[in-house]
């Protein structure tokens, strides 16, 4: 893969996240819970930018933050499924942001120390925001896991329902450090850890091949600046 | 004409208007080249809504005073870091009843088991007794606690690690 093609496939990864997360603005369960999502998403949106802002310059086609968020079709979006699966109930988004944030704490780390300056800025200034939604995440997981019946019931369902698509989140080479860093939320959380080597794994997001809710996503996400080109608020 | 440094670091921030962008670290660099105000800024969080806010501040603040060419850049590298934020920053902070950050010596993502993040003090009656309400606020860089002393509600400057 080109160094376009990294930068543009976590861009897209923290944009479409934060488009989630950005659904329960307004609609979380506490006004805390509802800033903190909010805020979180907030922090994705940003790290987004500087990310689409940069794979733009590395491609040298002079593509900004907008045209490539906003006049792009789902297809040639490079997110892995993860982000782009239905926001779900709390306990699917909680697990989620924790199955992420872990994948984005590695990545980061590692982008802070490589030699694309701007990359490993932009990185070093993202790890301290992932840090923190990690650990809030991680939170959050303990406190549903080892809670009520109900709150159990539904935290293991979403680790269940969304672990076989952490396989493309994790790749081969990253999957143990990630590991490392779930597996012991998830047992403090008294969460079961699902099979490690299903059959299921889909993938394909990094090629462009999407599930069908990308699809809706994009058009709220688009909509406004396709309608109205060049609008400015 | 007035140094480009005094005019740019007399900017406020429009989130904490008590402080100037000076004492909140987020000024970076400013000088003149010649006939042109060079300035350079960092955001508190990569997404910091009131960035644009300030660079356009900043620019009306040189305009001004007779600058016409004015050059703002925003870098994100070093990574800003609550600690930045200057000692006459700290305490208009706390008489504006928001506690300021504790400095913070860790490196990196804390090990699980989860520690408690570092407690602040109680900006209005001192009191260490105190509990975090919520870990997010009205905006990125502050989060909600309350005091079991004088029973009030505080905002806290969250303490920001120095390096990832």
């Amino acid at each position: 893969m080109s160094d376009f093609d990294t930068v543009l496939g976590l861009g897209d990864d923290v944009l479409i996240a934060a488009q989630r997360l950005a659904e329960w603005t307004s609609r979380a369960h506490d006004l805390e819970e509802d800033i903190a999502l909010s805020n979180i998403a907030l922090d994705l949106l940003g790290q987004a930018r500087a990310l689409l802002t940069h794979a733009g310059h590395l491609e040298g086609a002079g593509r900004d933050e907008d045209a490539l968020a906003f006049l792009r079709d789902d297809r040639q979006f490079r997110n892995v499924l993860l982000v782009e699966l239905p926001r779900g109930d709390f306990a699917t988004t909680i697990v989620r942001l924790l199955f992420l944030s872990a994948r984005l704490w590695e990545r980061y780390t590692r982008l802070s120390q490589g030699e694309d300056a701007t990359l490993a800025a932009i990185a070093a200034k993202a790890v301290k925001e992932t840090a923190y939604h990690l650990d809030h995440a991680a939170q959050w997981t303990i406190r549903l896991g080892d809670g009520t019946e109900e709150s159990h019931a539904r935290a293991q369902r979403a680790v269940d329902e969304q672990w076989p698509y952490t396989f493309e989140l994790t790749g081969e080479s990253g999957r143990q450090a990630w590991l490392d860093r779930v597996v012991p939320v998830l047992d403090k959380a008294t969460l079961t850890r699902p099979d490690p080597d299903p059959a299921f794994r889909p993938g394909g997001g990094r090629d462009g091949l999407h599930s069908e809710h990308l699809g809706y996503l994009l058009a709220e996400m688009q909509h406004l600046h396709r309608s109205h080109p060049g609008a400015t608020w | 004409m007035v140094n480009v440094r005094d005019i740019a670091g007399g900017v406020l921030d429009p989130e904490l208007p008590q402080l100037t962008i000076d004492e909140l670290g987020i000024l970076r660099d400013a000088h003149a080249e010649g006939q042109r105000a060079v300035v350079t800024i960092t955001p508190t969080y990569t997404a910091c809504p009131a960035l644009e806010t300030i660079r356009a501040d900043i620019a009306t603040a040189l305009r001004d005073e007779g600058w016409a060419e004015i050059d703002i850049h925003t870098v994100f590298a070093p990574a800003w870091s609550s600690d930045w934020i200057t000692d006459s920053g700290r305490e208009k902070l706390e008489r504006a009843g928001i506690a300021p950050p504790g400095a913070m010596p860790e490196t990196g993502v804390r090990n699980l088991p989860l520690l408690p993040p570092p407690a602040p003090r109680c900006p209005r009656c001192e009191s260490t007794d105190v509990e975090q309400l919520s870990r997010f606020g009205p905006t990125a860089c502050l989060a909600l606690w309350r005091c079991r002393g004088c029973a009030e509600p505080f905002e806290y400057f969250k303490s920001h690690l120095s390096c990832g």
